[in-house]
């Protein structure tokens, strides 16, 4: 199998997609003959015409808008948006129309399409380039939300998107888009060996990952896309603490998998849940609540939360800004040593 | 609109010489992609008349001067037969140069990796010097990516402008909150620029009306708001003209001038993608203002057009939507390369279009320059640069609290928790603070 990067993964994916469905269309901003600001759609103008892989007018609301039609008359369209910083010019026909078509139309227009957009900070982007509006989406009932980690996911999600009932956003997360951590790559990194052909990761389903020794009986620490690898390396540095850590990688947020979190959690009593987005109402709000609800009996230990802060964010500043292995260890500890 | 709200140029410039075919337009195929060629063999349209009706002006396209600095239709009843003062002319190619030496300085920078990005003007300085000379200081600029000269221009610090680019604890723009180049100064009336395309265009038109409301015509201050071709594509360029159109404080047009460098792409994207209009300035027609079409690489025809535009809006006529056409001979920003998607022969022609040699060679003409004075003044701007830069990086990075400072005009209880959780992180572990 070769080892693909993250970007590669989707392109892949796409080809597939598009070699196997003529209605599947491409469109966004200088997705077609400049293969997009990340490569992630390299070549596919070339292979399938112009017509089906659409430079559009830098205009957000017009590509959603647009492909929500495409979509309402059978086509398939994967839409980019080229930084989830500037999605919001779509945000009312994402909400207010995608979200709620099926629903308003009593079922009888389902609107099923893709919208992929890179997302998260940690590649000096500053303010506009960096943001994680992921949970503003997870928010608005109709749309399936799903954030990949590796290779491997970005490509089996991608491909149940482009095949699913149900509209689609995947949050892409690009500051691992090409290896799992800063001056890395992803060869030898066992997700980023990604099958030829085509294969799906279905919705809702999580990953658990621990350290090579690990059994995962001290804390559970529930992360999604970008965060997953900080998240492995306070596993890591938890181990020469003795402390047995566990990380599930939760894939998508809508659906997420209640029950491989709440399991684990019913064995450890200890959660700690990460994402970079802010504090307030961010998607570690959703997964602590569930888990106080559900898990209430077993839990040892306060859910702690890892965090970007409640501010927008920097540039300058933003490696205090994102949650690192030593503050994920901290919160470790302190679930673990709760008394 | 009253004949008192309406620009003229004195009779002997609406007379010019057209030397470029002129009759009906073609109407087949989309203009909106300049002819090069007629660029290169410069003829000129007529001096807008800043009348709604002067559709021509919107298709034809304003010129003072030839590529090498000549005066295309001099015109005697005109200051220096080109309506420019050699000071004013001087004073602009003063800054153009020092943006130049500045974009090129910084794009080094940029590729050793001593900041993080950088958006040049390369080119385009003509386009955005000009239009910001033909300002006065009370006036506002709500910019695009490609306006930071003008800051520079009403005498902004050459420190404060690297000092953005690096975010260090010197960057009054944004704090060390945004990337490079998004420079603002309250002082100088230039509103922080945000990546986010076209946002700024309807705030202008708010920030005219505020204007308009606050100051008695005709003597008021002016807003002028800026944005890229692509940008002209988005919701909020509609949503701009559309108010821009029909908000009439006190009975008059608004203080705005809509300003749009179209220098013909948008990343990867030519601007005959962005529309299939004959030209931008076409649009305005649209909305009920006036469109006007300069040559956006001849500093004297952006001058003479911006005057014109800046005095009727400041009056209280319609106002003006300004298409500069010029070109990005550069790539987009340093994280782009454009040999994957468009034919740098072309842009090799437009290069040879450059508005500093342009404006160079014409002072020349006039005497103001002797040989080896454009060369003097680029090495100047240059030392200036590479000093200043000495110094500002040697400027650390912002304070932590500027992560929590500005979010709330006071700092909530929640957020001053945050900041003083990491404050404690930080002293426990102090190399925390560098990153890893
Ligand atoms: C709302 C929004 N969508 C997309 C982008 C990404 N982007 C940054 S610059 C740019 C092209 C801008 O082109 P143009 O308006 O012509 O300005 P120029 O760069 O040529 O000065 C794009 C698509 C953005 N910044 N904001
Ligand atoms: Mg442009």
């Amino acid at each position: 199998m070769p080892p693909f990067n993250i970007i590669q993964a989707v392109q892949d994916a796409l080809q597939i997609a598009m070699r196997a469905d003529p209605k599947v269309v491409v469109l966004g901003e200088d997705v077609g003959k400049f293969g997009g600001v990340f490569r992630a759609t390299v070549g596919l103008q070339e292979e399938f015409g112009d017509d089906r892989v659409i430079d559009t007018p830098l205009n957000e609301c017009g590509i959603v808008g647009t492909a929500i039609g495409m979509a309402l008359y059978g086509l398939r369209p994967v839409v980019e948006i080229q930084f989830s910083d500037f999605i919001y010019p779509a945000y009312d026909q994402i909400v207010n129309e995608l979200a709620k078509y099926r629903y308003r139309s009593g079922g009888q227009f389902p609107c099923p399409l893709v919208i992929r957009t890179p997302f998260g900070g940690g590649i000096r982007g500053g303010h506009y380039h960096s943001q994680s509006p992921e949970a503003v989406f997870a928010h608005h009932a109709g749309l399936v939300v799903v954030a990949p980690s590796n290779p491997y996911d970005a490509k089996g999600l991608l491909l149940e998107a482009v095949h699913a009932q149900d509209p689609v956003m995947v949050f892409e997360p690009k500051r691992v888009y090409r290896g799992p951590d800063h001056g890395t790559n992803w060869t030898g990194h066992p997700l980023g060996e990604v099958p030829a052909g085509a294969y799906r990761v279905p919705f809702g389903v999580a990953r658990q990952w621990r350290p090579r020794r690990g059994v995962g009986t001290a804390v559970t620490v529930v992360s999604y896309a970008a965060m997953v690898h900080v998240c492995e390396r306070a596993a890591v540095l938890a181990e020469a603490d003795g402390l047995d850590v566990e990380v599930i990688d939760l894939r998508s947020l809508v659906p997420w998998d209640v029950d491989a979190v709440c399991s684990a959690v019913r064995r450890t009593g200890r959660c700690v849940v990460v994402n970079e987005a802010p504090r307030t109402c961010g998607f570690a709000a959703e997964v602590a609540a569930t888990v106080g609800e559900q898990c209430f009996d077993w839990l040892l230990a306060p859910v702690g939360r890892v965090t970007g802060f409640d501010t927008p964010f920097p540039y300058t500043l933003e490696h205090l800004y994102l949650p690192d292995p030593a503050r994920v260890l901290d919160a470790v500890r302190s679930a673990a040593h709760y008394a | 609109m009253t004949d008192s709200t309406r620009i003229t140029e004195p009779v002997g410039a609406r007379a010019p010489v057209r030397t470029r075919a002129s009759g009906p337009v073609q109407p087949a195929l989309p203009l909106s992609s300049p002819r090069l060629d007629d660029f290169e063999q410069a003829g000129t349209g007529p001096f807008p008349r800043f009348v709604p009706e002067d559709t021509a002006a919107c298709l034809d396209v304003f010129r003072v001067l030839r590529p090498d600095g000549t005066v295309i239709a001099p015109d005697p009843a005109l200051e220096n037969g080109t309506g420019v003062a050699d000071d004013d002319a001087l004073a602009m190619l003063r800054t153009m140069v020092r943006v130049r030496a500045l974009d090129d300085r910084m794009l080094g920078l940029q590729r050793q990796g001593r900041i993080g990005f950088y958006g040049a003007a390369t080119g385009q300085e003509a386009a955005t010097i000009a239009a910001g000379h033909a300002l006065e200081l009370r006036d506002w600029v709500h910019p695009a990516l490609r306006e930071g000269g003008i800051l520079l221009h009403r005498g902004w610090p050459l420190w404060s402008y690297l000092a953005a680019c690096f975010g260090n604890a010197d960057d009054t723009s944004t704090r060390g909150r945004q990337m490079p180049c998004h420079y603002g100064s309250r002082q100088y009336n230039y509103v922080t620029l945000s990546s986010v395309m076209a946002t700024q265009y309807p705030q202008a038109v708010g920030t005219a009306y505020a204007m308009a409301l606050q100051h008695a015509a005709p003597d008021r201050p002016v807003c002028l708001g800026c944005i890229g071709d692509g940008a002209t594509s988005e919701g909020d360029f509609h949503a701009a003209l559309t108010f821009a159109g029909v908000m009439r404080p006190r009975g008059l047009g608004l203080p705005l001038v809509l300003y749009c460098q179209n220098n013909q792409w948008a990343i990867s994207t030519p601007v005959e993608r962005q529309t299939a209009a004959a030209s931008l300035a076409m649009k305005a027609a649209g909305y009920g203002l006036i469109g006007a079409r300069v040559d956006g690489n001849d500093a004297l025809a952006v001058l003479r057009v911006m005057r014109a535009a800046v005095a009727s809006a400041r009056a209280g006529g319609v106002p003006a939507f300004i298409e500069a056409v010029t070109y990005r001979v550069g790539a987009h920003s340093t994280s782009d390369d454009p040999t994957r998607y468009r034919d740098e022969a072309v842009t090799q022609r437009w290069k040879a279009l450059d508005p500093i040699v342009r404006l160079a060679a014409y002072l020349a003409t006039r005497g103001v320059l002797v040989p080896g004075d454009a060369e003097r003044m680029a090495t100047e701007a240059d030392d200036e640069v590479r000093a200043t830069l000495a110094q500002v990086e040697k400027v650390g990075p912002p304070p932590i609290e500027w992560l929590f400072d500005d979010v709330y005009a006071q700092v909530p209880a929640a957020l001053a928790a945050e900041r003083e959780a990491l404050r404690a992180r930080l002293a426990a572990a102090p190399g925390a603070a560098h990153g890893s």
